[in-house]
């Protein structure tokens, strides 16, 4: 409990320790805490920065998405419309060259009616002279009356 | 185990709070005090090796452990030490921000250094009474060893003595030698007459003066008496049945965890605010 030189010597070391903290100890401590400081408020100022980059982004890609969407759909209506005209085209086409091909059949089958009619009333006007020269017996020549049986064909 | 032979409980606390005196006896000459008389009869003329060796141990130790983290600091991720290191740093420059509206690039280090060390110095008194002196008595042939620097009036006089010197120095520097009289001299009364102000003037430097003066002794009592006391019921704690006493020596000193912080704190704050009032004036 004796007041003594351990006083003396506590201050004179006392001293000795402040000044050596504030020299080597303190300064670059507290210099490391400002810059951390700084460099989290950095981080944290372009983490928000960026968030708000990426809710634009965001909201490019929903106006993007959208416009690709409706022109795709677009798309779709134009291929349905186009693919409709090409099949009523091919319908329409169809059916004029079955017409043709009907009326081609149909002139055909005229072709033949007439040819048959007229092998027909050749054969009738032979048979007709040919009855007639039985009946009247040889005075009937065909070829001096071939102008009455040729009306008389032309007559059938 | 005391110096002065049988082990009578008297014997034994004495001893505890007898310090390592090595000084300039009357008769013996420059010599080791080997009992409290003569230690005493040694007057101011001697040193407490014992005090002085473990708060320059704890000192040192504070400042290489906070010199190592400074050394690889960084500001990007820090390591475990870093960190620790930093917490403390951060709380104590929290503490003089708040405090001081004067920046001071020395309040900062000077309360750093007043808390660590104070803490460790504090710290010395949760290690069991026994150890430190028992190994030093017999095994190293020292007579005394007080290990609590805190629990030595001349350490906590030392500290709080210095304290006061940078009071009045950052008072005179930051205010001028009159602003500081003047402070002294014309408060707490004062007036708009001039007569009546200067008859004011033996009243305030009475106040203000024995409260000036009331700041080292309280700042270097309260540590010293509370650590003093501490230890006090440590050592008789220590007197007890070594079976039982366990169950007061435990709670003791978990309760002491917090006083020593506590103490620490008290000390740290009290210098920030005594040097916040040096640097401003009100």
């Amino acid at each position: 409990m004796n007041i003594n030189l351990t006083l003396l010597g506590q201050a004179i070391s006392f001293f000795i320790f402040v000044l050596f903290c504030m020299k080597f100890v303190w300064p670059p401590i507290i210099t490391s805490l400002r810059e951390r400081q700084a460099r989290i408020a950095e981080g944290l100022a372009a983490a928000e920065q960026s968030s708000q980059r990426r809710e634009e982004a965001e909201a490019e890609i929903e106006t993007m998405l959208t416009d690709a969407k409706a022109q795709a759909a677009e798309i779709v209506a134009q291929a349905q419309k186009r693919s409709n005209e090409i099949v009523e085209a091919s319908k329409d086409t169809a059916r004029t060259e079955a017409e043709r091909i009907k009326a081609t059949a149909n002139a055909e089958i005229e072709q033949e009616v007439v040819n048959a009619r007229e092998n027909l009333r050749k054969q009738v006007g032979s048979i007709a002279v040919d009855g007639a020269r039985k009946i009247l017996g040889g005075e009937v020549n065909a070829d001096s009356h071939a102008k009455v049986i040729d009306d008389l064909v032309g007559q059938i | 185990m005391a110096g002065e032979g049988a082990l009578t409980p008297t014997g034994y606390i004495q001893h505890h709070l007898q310090n390592l005196v090595v000084g300039l006896h009357p008769e013996n000459g420059f010599s080791l005090a080997r009992s409290s008389e003569q230690a005493a009869e040694m007057g101011f003329w001697a040193i407490h090796l014992d005090s002085m060796f473990w708060s320059i141990g704890l000192g040192a130790l504070f400042l290489w452990i906070f010199k190592k983290a400074a050394d690889k600091a960084t500001s990007g991720v820090p390591g475990g030490l870093q960190n620790f290191v930093e917490s403390i740093v951060e709380f104590v420059d929290e503490n003089v921000n708040d405090t001081m509206s004067v920046k001071s690039n020395f309040v900062g280090p000077l309360a750093l250094t007043i808390f660590v060390w104070v803490f460790l110095m504090n710290f010395m008194d949760l290690i069991p009474v026994d150890f430190i002196p028992y190994f030093f008595e017999h095994i190293l042939g020292v007579p005394y060893m007080k290990v609590v620097p805190s629990t030595d009036v001349n350490v906590t006089f030392g500290i709080s003595l210095s304290v006061f010197a940078l009071m009045i120095y950052f008072g005179i520097r930051m205010k001028g030698l009159g602003g500081f009289l003047g402070e002294l001299a014309f408060n707490p009364f004062t007036s708009d007459n001039v007569i009546i102000k200067w008859a004011f003037v033996p009243f305030n430097v009475l106040l203000e003066g024995v409260s000036l003066l009331a700041k080292p002794v309280s700042l270097a009592l309260r540590l010293f008496g509370n650590m003093y006391a501490g230890e006090l019921i440590f050592i008789l704690i220590a007197l007890l049945p070594w079976t039982v006493q366990w169950a007061l020596s435990v709670p003791w000193a978990i309760f002491h965890i917090l006083v020593i912080t506590l103490q620490a704190f008290i000390f740290m704050m009290l210098t920030i605010v005594y040097m916040a009032m040096a640097h401003e004036s009100h």
